[in-house]
């Protein structure tokens, strides 16, 4: 089997984030440490896809203004959204006057994007780069679902779209928390069918790529501090524990979701949060905070996306799903050399 | 991992998705469907007896009359954000009363409102109910057709 794993020996890291989210979101646990909470979701704007796309704006424009860079110095912005077509980002895109990357890889955006900034940085290409993506409830109902307004009754299955988005400047120097390592994900497909059972159809996916990281990284799952899943929701996390013990890994211990954390589960949120802002704005604001304050030292970041679209549910396909993981972890030295950073690697 | 095998696998793995998925409540779906769309019926009753006795209305105008009434609620109460929350909640008691097709034409169309009036709006209108109406006209005439060969027979 091929190598999936790249560790970066020159570390690129994390400079600064940027987050905004939903009311809903704000009253939740994690949202609370987001930059800006927002009364209104649709942010000022007259239709919900306007608004996700100001958001992603917001979040990539908070995320240089405090990473003190400037506008002019950033190299590349990667970033991707739910919508078809990728619109938000794209129209975000046209706000800012630098190269471009879109990706797409569902509700796993930020770690993919997060991965290629870091690949780009460590080979030396570029020395600043934005990575970012969101989400929103009201314009992801819309496409993958029922029109808002309509009443029906929710399966207890289902997961609740996560209104926001998060940002992230990555650099070759500025920061001591660094990205050590990327994982990327196969697609993995075990056969679900129900769209509102996304939490079943994604852990699998996680927990191919969480043993293939701890394998190729010759790692035991103690090693990480968290190993933070994107969004699985309450029932694929119970289901990602349970396949990854089949396999002889234990990740009981240390492992979180952000779906699960995101929401006080108190109306009608079942498994937690679900969409590509969910990921990218726990990461973004309250895991940031807490290893830029030193709390937390290694996280794996290992954000799952279900690949499916309308069409290809419509046709009664299964939903092929994918999971790519990032390590972030604390340097010892502020800026690290790369002679030095290369000894480390294997921790 | 062969077909066979693959198959196998998704097979054991459905198997044990399912059995620790959070059942769906039946019990308590059917009897809120029972108490909310018992009460829409209600409110339909109480229109009734009104117009009969203060509008003096019968026979199909009557019936005509306190359907309009009930769709202008449905559709009102649609368009005021309550609707979903009531249906949240309903199991598919307010689903079933007209007071729920009402809701299935205007929450489309007040969605798609943003991509205008002629492709939006009126397009996206008839998404959800309009497979109500071509299975609804479909069961109708298949009714019909019954109901027919069994007159011939003269069993109705």
């Amino acid at each position: 089997m091929g190598l999936h794993t790249v560790t970066f020996k020159n570390k690129p890291c994390i400079v600064s984030t940027g987050t905004i989210a939903g009311p809903k979101e704000v009253q939740g646990i994690v949202g609370k440490y987001v930059d800006c909470p927002l009364q209104d979701d649709t942010f000022g704007e007259d239709t919900y896809e306007k608004a996700e796309c100001k958001m992603l704006s917001y979040a990539i424009s908070k995320a240089i203004e405090k990473s003190g860079f400037g506008r002019d110095n950033i190299d590349l912005m990667v970033s991707g959204d739910l919508l078809n077509q990728i619109i938000s980002a794209s129209f975000a895109a046209r706000d800012f006057d630098f190269p471009f990357l879109g990706v797409y890889g569902a509700c796993s955006t930020m770690a993919e994007a997060f991965a290629l900034a870091a690949c780009l940085i460590d080979a030396g290409y570029m020395k600043r780069i934005v990575a970012a993506t969101g989400s929103h409830f009201s314009s992801a109902e819309r496409q993958y679902r029922f029109p808002l307004e309509q009443g029906t009754t929710r399966p207890p299955q289902s997961q609740w779209t996560v209104t926001g988005a998060g940002g992230a400047v990555i650099a070759d120097s500025g920061s001591d928390i660094c990205i050590t390592s990327a994982t990327f994900g196969k697609v993995v497909d075990y056969g679900v069918t129900d769209v509102n059972n996304m939490g079943a159809a994604m852990a699998p996916a996680a927990c191919s790529t969480i043993l293939r990281h701890l394998q190729e990284r010759k790692l035991d799952p103690g090693y990480y501090d968290l190993i933070v899943t994107g969004d699985l929701g309450a029932l694929g996390s119970r289901i990602v524990k349970d396949l990854t013990w089949e396999k002889g890994v234990d990740i009981s211990e240390n492992h979180i979701d952000c779906g699960e954390i995101i929401y006080k589960v108190i109306e009608d949120e079942f498994q937690g949060g679900s969409g590509a802002g969910c990921s990218a704005v726990v990461f973004n604001s309250y895991l940031y905070r807490e290893l830029k304050a030193g709390k937390l030292n290694k996280i794996l970041l290992v954000a799952t996306g279900a690949l499916l679209s309308t069409v290809s549910s419509g046709q009664g396909e299964s939903i092929p799903c994918i999971a790519h993981a990032v390590s972030i972890e604390r340097a010892k030295e502020k800026a690290p050399m790369p002679a030095k950073a290369g000894k480390k690697k294997e921790g | 991992m062969t077909g066979k095998h693959r198959e196998n696998y998704n097979r054991n793995y459905l198997q044990y998705v399912n059995s620790f998925d959070p059942p769906t409540k039946h019990f308590k779906n059917c009897y809120r469907a029972f108490m909310v769309g018992g009460f829409i019926c209600c409110i339909g009753q109480f229109f009734r007896y009104m117009l009969e006795y203060l509008l003096g209305l019968s026979g199909d105008e009557l019936a005509g009359t306190v359907s309009i009434l009930l769709i202008f609620l449905g559709t009102l109460l649609t368009g005021l954000g309550v609707y979903d929350r009531i249906g949240r909640n309903a199991g598919a008691g307010s689903i079933v009363p007209i007071t729920g097709f009402a809701n299935s034409v205007a929450s489309p169309a007040m969605e798609f409102k943003t991509e205008g009036l002629v492709y939006g709006l009126a397009a996206k209108m008839f998404t959800v109910a309009g497979p109500i109406i071509v299975y609804g006209v479909l069961a109708g005439a298949a009714t019909g057709i019954v109901y027919y060969i069994l007159g011939l027979f003269g069993a109705v």
